[in-house]
């Protein structure tokens, strides 16, 4: 019972992580979705929002709600201008191109924030916007226990999901955005603005990310310019696991990326915890490379 | 189709010494055309001639290295394809491309996605169910389970979706069947009739596409070689040998 017990605590954790590791998967699957492009430089805004979070609570003392809302909107903004700068000059220029960009555009991110006159290259405290607190439970002898923290994470990674849905299957831009990722070219001649739609994209998907990255510094209160590095190579992986391109796909992946590396972590050693997350990659890659929930395999 | 079409008649679409390349290959060279309001103006021409390549330009899916296009009088070489569309200017693109995953009403919706307003959007939507009763029957299936000949349908009732004074069709009966070509033919001349559409036509069959126009021009190798009312071009030696294999 208590072995069951520790499971089902890994679990949870392992589910806590996953939720972050899904915000950002998202992203990364609708701007793949949308360009065919696997942006590097995701990750990096997940790190820009833990930092400006910090900010806004630690020099401003704003109220938790108001930081994940200001925080989204600059998230946003990052990812609108990194777009329109970075990307959309090479809109016609063979993909290749676009994934270098990504990966300079990633790395002027990490070092530009590691100025000292911008952020900071060393680790610091994040600070808890609020008391934890935990909840134990024992049905039947069977004991389990969650935190707040971990009821904040799971409320709204889940409420943003719906949102997202929402968003992409009951709206006029979401109905653009499905139109645009299928076909450019006939979308554009069915009268959607192309440019806004992956406009659109990038924002949504810099917003979910810097949401993951105020809930991962409540969580695992120590941030880092380079902390964006692992989640978003991890939640590239949870992508591709569920299938790239398809929204549910991200968080199930993310999920299940989650709760691997802390099942490994705790059953095994946290040193093979990064590399059971290569290991899931190189099975879907050898197995079901189009994924989960991947119908076929993608036409590039 | 006899040509009645005046000087008096409007011009809708003026091209003037449009020039396309890909890269270092010239594609169109100089082309220069109208298109009357109301008329259906057909482009004959070989694989390769550059007639895709001209519809393009049109909807501004390709950019032109020179040369004007003017639609209702406005100049429209360089605006977004959106824009365009917009304005009144629509494309059936070759293949159809319609989007496989989505319904059949979900398609057709999408077509009139610039159209602002609710209630214009409904009717027009069920004008054209009635005009292509095929596709009402299968409103709410796959788009990817149709046939070749009801894919055309929708992607011309998708296109009708945004209500165009200018339709550009691109070989609309490539992959169908000789009866299913003559069905599509038909609807064509009878949208044109009766809601006063113009047309380009662009087609390799060209006994098809001579006998449902007004006007015709030959591409060849990206130049207009020939252009004037189809039922004589239908009966240029030239033609008669090159292209209707008599």
């Amino acid at each position: 019972m208590e072995q069951a017990s520790y499971i089902a605590a890994q679990v949870i954790n392992g589910l806590q992580l996953g939720a972050v590791y899904a915000l950002i998967a998202l992203g990364y699957t609708m701007v793949y979705g949308i360009l065919r492009l696997i942006n590097f430089a995701h990750g990096d805004i997940f790190m820009l929002g833990a930092f400006v979070a910090y900010f806004l609570i630690s020099r401003f003392g704003m109220p938790l709600y108001l930081v994940f809302f200001a925080t989204m909107a600059v998230t946003a903004l990052s990812g609108y201008l990194m777009e329109k700068i970075a990307y959309k000059p090479l809109r016609n220029a063979p993909r290749i191109s676009l994934l270098i960009t990504a990966v300079g555009v990633s790395l002027f991110l990490e070092y530009f924030c590691s100025l000292r006159s911008i952020f900071t290259p060393d680790y610091i405290g994040f600070p808890r916007p609020f008391e934890m607190e935990t909840y134990n439970f024992s049905p039947g002898g069977f004991e389990f226990s969650f935190t707040n923290v971990q009821a904040l994470i799971f409320a709204i990674t889940f409420s943003a999901l719906v949102l997202l849905y929402l968003l992409v299957y009951r709206t006029k831009q979401g109905r653009a955005m499905r139109a645009v990722s299928y076909d450019q070219e006939t979308a554009a001649l069915m009268g959607i603005n192309i440019d806004n739609t992956v406009s659109l994209t990038f924002m949504v998907g810099a917003a979910l990310a810097g949401m993951g990255g105020v809930l991962y510094g409540i969580a695992y209160p120590q941030i880092n310019v380079f902390m964006g590095i692992m989640p978003g190579i991890k939640s590239f992986i949870a992508a591709v696991l569920g299938g790239i391109g398809i929204i549910h796909g991200a968080v199930i992946g993310g999920l299940i990326v989650g709760v691997s590396e802390v099942i490994v972590s705790a059953f095994l050693s946290s040193t093979y915890r990064d590399g059971v997350i290569f290991v899931i990659l190189l099975i879907v890659l050898l197995v079901k490379p189009s994924g989960i929930f991947g119908k076929r395999s993608d036409k590039v | 189709m006899t040509n009645h079409f005046s000087n008096e008649v409007p011009v809708v679409l003026a091209i003037d010494g449009l020039c396309v390349s890909y890269g270092i290959i010239g594609v169109l060279d100089n082309v220069s055309l109208e298109v009357r309001r109301g008329e259906i103006l057909s482009i004959v021409g070989a694989n390769g001639a550059g007639k895709s390549t001209l519809l393009k330009s049109i909807t501004g899916l390709v950019r032109p290295a020179s040369g004007s296009i003017d639609f209702d009088g406005t100049r429209i070489t360089t605006l977004r394809t959106d824009v365009i569309v917009r304005m009144g200017v629509t494309m059936v693109p070759e293949g159809r491309r319609i989007f496989p995953d989505l319904t059949v009403k979900e398609n057709l919706e999408l077509g009139g996605f610039s159209q602002p307003d609710k209630k214009v959007h409904r009717d027009l939507l069920d004008l054209i169910v009635t005009s292509f009763p095929r596709l009402k029957e299968r409103m709410k299936q796959h788009a990817g389970t149709l046939s070749g000949g009801e894919q055309q349908m929708l992607a011309m009732g998708r296109a009708l979706m945004s209500h165009p004074k200018l339709l550009l069709l691109d070989e609309p009966s490539m992959g169908l069947s000789p009866i299913i070509t003559r069905e599509i033919f038909s609807l064509i001349t009878r949208i044109n009739s009766e809601k006063g559409i113009s047309m380009i036509l662009v087609e390799q069959n060209a006994h098809m596409a001579l006998e449902h126009s007004h006007r015709s021009c030959v591409l060849e190798n990206g130049r207009i070689t020939l252009q004037g009312p189809s039922g004589k071009i239908k009966h240029d030696p030239r033609i008669v040998e090159a292209y209707l294999g008599v």
